[in-house]
């Protein structure tokens, strides 16, 4: 009997935290919809993120971006070279970042940036009593806090994916001629002949559930943080780890979801 | 009619109850007293006030308006007409003294920024603090960032404020000072709690007192009526001999 009871007391202990992960989420996404229509509207809040978030993050999603592509183009290459496939390099490797690997690698260097960086900061607020002071005062840490970030990777983040993608493809055109001695006019036109409106938008599509991915979590563990700044550290933890799982898990599933809608349209 | 007025307030965090049964009052123009023991639950009642914590159970009323039940939203007014001086100063940190004290101003008035500016430098002569004014809290003292917290909860020039320990930690010199300003702010008419463990301060300000002790207000009056009894809670609490 009572090792039954211990059985049910730990599966649901098991479950408690992901389902108040997802309530508490939930409430917290409510929230900043009720609220982001009604005035006043803080833009130069929004404005501070853009830059925290986007062009802060220029330089490593450039690195990223480059590298992805360079490597890519390497594998495809000597993996195709036996069957005599290089000249379908550029196809291949630009269809890829497209679809998957911009928005993908872009969004999970993201979400441990800045996702890491939200959490932390809200939870020292939160510590400090900052975020209490902001309620006390009259104002709502939604407006002042949740908004402008949630905002902020909603705008940054399809822009960053689409400079990843131009980056990316840079990459692999540089390794194509330099290591796979394709020429780089050819791997250019290829490119722009074989990658259609249909490539970019089922990668870029997703960018807008991504960016949510990682604003969300990054919020909600900050302002949940209770006692003290040990727990920041497990905010920060949690935000960057709940957020890159939903970018992985989520783009299979967004991944079918665009087929779907292309099969259609 | 009371200003403040807690009715069988409640309230728990998880298992542990922190306050079975409170109630008091406070007249308008009224400054009460609430002393009790470190973690006697004295911060919570004044976050409650302005709806920070929500009590298990009773009522509090602010102006005759019970604020229990109040979301975010129905609290904005509540809280521009109730400010709370944190324990710590509560700062923004990200932002200069100037940016703390116009964060108010900004959300609530229609001010142009020359006359927020004109009311922050009054506000820091007020309180010796000009030379502080384009410094972030981190370059601050303690009892400088508690100062600025002062400054910014009063600015707005509320009909009741929640002073959380004004005094710790200052020198002879600002305690003064901080008791002056309370003083001159009763003379204007408002109302306000004070919770310390500074009894000179408390002695100087306050018109009655409340002491919080074991869950419940285990005494409560003006000064004249606990002076006259025998076995007041509060003199033995002042006097060191209970907790
Ligand atoms: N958010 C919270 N979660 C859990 N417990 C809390 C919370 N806030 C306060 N407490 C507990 O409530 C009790 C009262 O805290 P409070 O800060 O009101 O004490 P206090 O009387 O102001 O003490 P001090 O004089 O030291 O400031 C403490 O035991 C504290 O641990
Ligand atoms: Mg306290």
């Amino acid at each position: 009997m009572s090792e039954q009871l211990d059985l049910s007391q730990a599966i649901a202990k098991r479950f408690q935290e992901p389902l108040e992960f997802l309530g508490g989420v939930a409430i917290l996404a409510k929230d900043t919809f009720n609220e982001i229509r009604t005035r006043p509207f803080y833009g130069s809040l929004l404005i501070d993120q853009i830059y925290l978030v986007g062009v802060k993050s220029l330089p490593l999603i450039f690195i990223t971006a480059l590298s992805t592509g360079m490597v890519m183009s390497l594998q495809y290459g000597l993996g195709l070279e036996k069957f005599g496939g290089k000249p379908y390099v550029p196809r291949l490797v630009a269809s890829t970042i497209l679809r998957e690997m911009g928005p993908v690698f872009t969004s999970l260097m993201l979400a441990a940036r800045v996702g890491a960086g939200m959490a932390s900061e809200i939870g020292s607020m939160v510590v400090t009593q900052q975020i209490d002071a902001i309620r006390a005062l009259g104002t709502s840490p939604i407006k002042k806090i949740v908004i402008p970030r949630v905002l902020a990777c909603l705008i940054v983040l399809p822009l960053l994916v689409s400079i990843a993608n131009l980056v990316g493809n840079l990459g692999g055109l540089v390794v194509g001629s330099a290591e796979l001695s394709l020429d780089a006019q050819f791997y250019y036109r290829r490119v722009l002949e074989t990658s259609n409106l249909k490539d970019y938008l089922a990668g870029f599509g997703k960018t807008f559930f991504f960016a949510i991915f990682i604003a969300m979590p990054s919020c909600y563990f900050g302002l949940n943080v209770k006692n003290g700044t040990k727990e920041v550290g497990i905010a920060t933890t949690k935000a960057v780890v709940t957020a890159s799982l939903l970018i992985l898990v989520g783009d299979f599933f967004l991944s079918k979801l665009f087929w779907v809608i292309e099969q259609w349209l | 009619m009371a200003l403040i007025d807690v009715i069988n307030f409640r309230k728990s965090f998880g298992p542990k109850v922190i306050h079975e049964d409170v109630s008091f009052y406070v007249r308008k123009g009224e400054c009460l007293g609430l002393v009790g023991g470190s973690g006697a639950g004295k911060s919570v009642i004044l976050r409650s006030l302005i709806g920070l914590e929500k009590p298990d159970s009773g009522q509090i009323l602010i102006d005759g308006v019970d604020i229990t039940p109040f979301n975010e939203k129905e609290l904005i007014p509540i809280r521009k007409k109730v400010a709370y001086a944190f324990q710590g100063g509560a700062l923004f940190d990200s932002m200069t003294v100037y940016e703390n004290l116009a964060y108010p101003l900004r959300a609530h008035t229609e001010l142009a920024e020359p006359a927020i500016a004109d009311k922050i430098h009054h506000q820091l002569a007020e309180f010796g603090l000009e030379k502080a004014i384009n410094l972030y809290p981190g370059e601050l003292s303690g009892g400088m960032q508690k100062r600025i917290g002062l400054a910014r909860a009063v600015i707005m020039q509320p009909e009741i404020i929640l002073y959380d320990e004004p005094t710790a930690g200052l020198d002879p010199y600002n305690t003064k000072k901080i008791q002056e300003l309370i003083l001159r702010l009763k003379a204007k008419g408002v109302t306000a709690i004070l919770v310390t463990h500074d009894i000179p301060t408390a002695m100087a300000v306050c018109d009655k007192f409340a002491f919080l002790k074991d869950k419940v207000i285990a005494e409560q009056g003006t000064i004249d009526q606990l002076k006259n009894r025998d076995n007041s809670l509060i003199q033995k609490f002042i006097e060191g001999n209970i907790l």
